[in-house]
């Protein structure tokens, strides 16, 4: 940058007593046993700008704002802070010189409730009834409703980021990191947190925004950082560049599209009828009256925000947690009400979680072994009660081949592969086992822009092949993509499905926040 | 300084290396406490480990010894993979034998070729029963089961020993606290004349084979192991948590209580208030030494033992105290624990001098539970 250049920057500076930077990375890099993280990677961030990190999973946003936040130690490179470099040592050093971090996967107690969680990360003691107060103003003022009082493992994942993010907002930071934080609200309230994001930049807070959704990065972001591979790839202004153009900068070609024909359904294969669930969890949610039904041939999307039910909902029906007395579940023709998760399956249901990691694969296990896991019970993989690892090992081979899975081979622990790898395995491997019924929970959440389409594209096929196939998903951007019809659950209530064609993503957000009644099913079904 | 980094995958060779590096580290405290104590380090460890094994005799009693351990060992192992922790096989053992010593006692003047093989399954069904207690509440009252089991041991030791002071002590055995002894179709046959291993080792031998199937050939271990490292992965698949707990600890149980049935029906020969040396503990030992496999369990039990005679010949040739072999089993398990990090980190060579530290994995995923 030529003196000119600086000058210019520090006249369109209006704020005269800030720096000209706020943050600088010069040259940042940082390798893993099995990969490298982030190379040579150069950042500048300003002060008041909300500055996007655009990338893939896998391509080294998260490394480098755990660096940042200094959870993580750079291997060579330098980090410069208000113009001095600095040497971040832990996070509350870094919180110290007011840098805050909300993470894509949440560091917060499970057992403590949400002040207990906010307090133990303030760096200094503040009487509880005070702590309260603040928690209440900070998530009144910006729109994020808390109980400082709940317990975290009873919170549902959209819950948990605003307790992420009003933690930080106590800190009073002077550079925000929002690791991928919309994928967890409702259209309102990505607006509103546009609203937050936008009054923080204009207080003078700086804002690295992390993320792979391309129009976020567009209506909100000044300035945009694009990472692949663990390289920078070249830096823009997002509102000036197209949607191709940047992502072609971040996965080196141009969005696949969804192929997606209409089809007429045929018979109901997945049918519930006044589903009550009351909850077990004392800050779960009770489900309400549940009706729904699925047929083959047709993608039904449940949209919502996570914690209305949803979570409660898909137990219930892939029978991890026993259904009450008096629901009626059919599955293919054949009551299930009393029958296990196993029994199910042999149904032909078939169920991908939402937790990738630790319940729809075993972690500390091989991908063969996690193949297994569902796997066990048909296509020969065990007889008499003997393991054909042979088989197994076939199986577990297919599925990596069939839905390009990253991996070091089926020996590959699940832990070992990125979110989105992992939910490519998952997904195969249920759609391999030849569903009848197919239940998706967050199909493409974290999950890169590439192996997202596969998902969706697989599950479209299903369709086309003539499966039941039912998506909860909080991305109404993907269910208005894939599916035929879309209901909307709120506090424990679920909406008519009504056809995706006939309504609109502000019809369904405006559901969301629990705005349907008697009169407004009575007129959908009549319609 | 170097420092402690996390490895991308958990590393083979040092879950092997491991047992190794701390039998070699337990040798080495062992030469400095000899050495401390004013004996001959070297003259020490001969008379510990070698001199027991010089004679056929010393042979035949450490096969003897290590057939408790691994029995109890191969139970225990099964367990401890699917993260049920049964630290209560001791008292298992005591009820096997007990429950043994009831049919014996009962049938005394039978004398017919029934006798022993219902022994061993009273044995058998002693031990389930008392590990059948911790399953119950475990799985009725979501109890501790490490609580249970251990505070249950005493019970059962305390119940033998009422057992044979009072109701089932011998009318002739001169007051003494102990029962008749058995008859000799009451007692498990030995393998050599002249020696007193006997065929239970060859029993347990099968049961390292039995369980090795079990663990890696079977359904059922799978789904035993998966409750144990993701239980929602497991109520995902739909593999029952309390079918998990019940077996981990009727399997343990079991082949503890079967241990516990060779020892009065083998070398002891009848009951008497103490009838185990800890072998219930020490099996403990045993599973982790051998990194819960069967194959790497018979190795540990061999070891155990071999530090069980070798306290015996120490006491009686050194002088030394009998705590001397819970010394040095207490001395392996310390450095295995301690050696067991290197299977997830490694050390990491750190140019700029800082201290040392433990590295987040890359990815933290999962929950802290």
């Amino acid at each position: 940058m030529s003196s000119n250049e600086l000058e210019r920057e520090r006249c369109v500076n209006t704020d005269s007593s800030s720096k000209l930077r706020r943050l600088e990375l010069v040259g940042i890099t940082k390798a893993y046993p099995s990969v490298i993280a982030n190379q040579d990677v150069n950042l500048v961030v300003r002060p008041g700008e909300i500055h996007a990190v655009l990338g893939e999973n896998g391509a080294g946003k998260s490394t480098l704002m755990k660096i940042i936040y200094g959870v993580t130690k750079p291997d060579s490179g330098a980090i410069l802070w208000d113009n001095r470099e600095v040497s971040i040592e832990s996070p509350a050093q870094a919180r110290k010189i007011g840098i805050g971090m909300v993470f894509q996967h949440f560091s917060l107690f499970d057992t403590l409730t949400v002040a207990e969680n906010i307090s133990l990360a303030l760096d200094s003691v503040i009487a509880p009834n005070e702590l309260t107060e603040r928690i209440e103003a900070v998530s009144q003022q910006y729109g994020l409703p808390i109980d400082p009082h709940r317990l975290i493992h009873s919170m549902s994942v959209g819950e948990r980021q605003r307790v992420e993010i009003v933690r930080c907002l106590l800190n009073n930071p002077r550079l925000l990191i929002m690791d991928e934080p919309t994928s967890v609200l409702t259209p309102q309230a990505v607006l509103i947190l546009f609203e937050t994001l936008r009054r923080l930049a204009s207080e003078g807070c700086s804002i690295l925004y992390i993320s792979h959704k391309l129009d976020e990065i567009q209506t909100l972001c000044d300035k945009a950082t694009i990472l692949r591979g663990g390289r920078v790839t070249g830096t823009a202004i997002p509102h000036q560049e197209t949607r191709e153009s940047l992502a072609q900068m971040m996965i080196g070609r141009s969005l696949p599209e969804c192929q997606m024909v209409p089809k007429v359904p045929a018979e109901t294969r997945l049918r519930v009828q006044q589903l009550n669930l009351p909850t077990v969890d004392p800050f779960g949610t009770s489900l309400k009256n549940i009706n729904l039904a699925v047929r083959s041939g047709e993608i039904v999307g449940i949209a919502g925000i996570s914690g209305n039910g949803q979570k409660e909902l898909m137990a219930a029906l892939s029978g991890e947690q026993p259904m009450p007395k008096g629901a009626t579940t059919t599955i293919c023709g054949v009551v299930a009400d009393r029958l296990s998760p196993g029994q199910r399956r042999n149904l032909g249901l078939r169920f991908v979680p939402e937790e990738r990691l630790g319940r729809g694969a075993v972690p500390s296990m091989s991908l063969r072994l996690n193949a297994l896991l569902t796997a066990g019970s048909g296509d020969g993989l065990v007889n008499s009660g003997l393991i054909s690892y042979a088989k197994v090992h076939a199986f577990a081979g297919d599925v990596i081949a069939k839905f390009n899975v990253k991996c070091g081979g089926d020996e590959a622990l699940a832990s070992s592969l990125s979110g989105g790898n992992l939910q490519k395995f998952i997904v195969g491997r249920e759609i391999s086992l030849q569903p009848n019924v197919m239940m998706v929970a967050q199909p493409t959440w974290g999950v890169d822009v590439g192996a997202a389409q596969i998902i969706r594209q697989a599950l479209i096929d299903l369709r086309n092949a003539g499966v039941a196939v039912l998506v909860v998903s909080e991305e109404l951007e993907e269910l208005f993509m894939i599916c035929d019809r879309i209901a909307v659950m709120a506090d424990g209530r679920l909406s008519p499905a009504i056809p995706a064609s006939e309504t609109s993503v502000e019809k369904v957000g405006l559901w969301m926040s629990g705005a349907f009644d008697e009169a407004t099913v009575l007129e959908v079904q009549h319609a | 300084m170097p420092r402690l980094e996390r490895r991308a995958q958990p590393s083979r060779l040092m879950m092997f290396a491991s047992p190794l590096i701390a039998a070699v580290l337990m040798l080495i405290t062992g030469y400095i406490l000899f050495s401390l104590m004013g004996k001959d380090p070297i003259h020490a460890f001969w008379v510990f480990f070698i001199k027991p094994l010089t004679t056929s005799y010393g042979v035949s009693e450490w096969l003897l010894k290590s057939t408790p351990l691994i029995l109890c060992g191969v139970g225990l192992a099964i367990g401890f993979r699917a993260r049920v922790f049964n630290i209560g096989a001791e008292g298992q053992f005591t009820m096997g034998a007990v429950a043994a010593g009831g049919v014996a006692l009962y049938f005394y003047n039978t004398d017919a070729i029934w006798v022993l093989p219902l022994m061993m399954l009273a044995g058998v069904l002693g031990g389930m029963a008392w590990a059948a207690i911790p399953a119950f509440l475990r799985t009725r009252f979501n109890t501790n089961e490490i609580l249970v089991t251990l505070m249950l041991v005493y019970v059962a030791q305390l119940f033998l020993g009422y057992l044979v002071q009072g109701p089932w002590r011998d009318p002739e055995g001169f007051n003494f606290p102990q029962s008749k002894m058995f008859t000799e179709a009451e007692t498990i046959p030995v393998l050599i004349a002249g020696f007193r291993v006997n065929w239970s080792f060859i029993v347990a031998l099968v049961l390292v084979v039995v369980s090795w199937f079990f663990t890696y050939k079977m359904f059922a271990g799978f789904r035993m192991e998966v409750s144990g490292q993701a239980p929602s992965a497991a109520r995902y698949a739909g593999f029952s948590e309390k079918r998990n707990v019940w077996l981990a600890l009727l399997i343990s149980g079991g082949l503890a209580g079967f241990a516990g049935m060779a020892e009065v029906a083998g070398p002891i020969g009848q009951l008497q208030p103490t009838i185990s040396p800890g072998y219930g503990f020490a099996a403990i030992i045993v599973a982790y030494v051998g990194r819960l496999h069967p194959l790497g369990v018979l190795l540990a039990s061999l070891l155990l033992s071999l530090l069980y005679l070798g306290g015996d010949t120490a006491q009686m040739d050194l002088n030394l105290p009998s705590a001397i072999t819970g010394l040095f089993q207490g001395l392996l398990l310390f450095y295995l624990l301690a050696a067991d990090i290197f299977i997830h980190y490694r050390l990491k060579p750190d140019s700029n001098g800082s201290r040392p530290r433990l590295t987040p994995p890359p990815e933290p995923q999962g929950d802290i539970t």
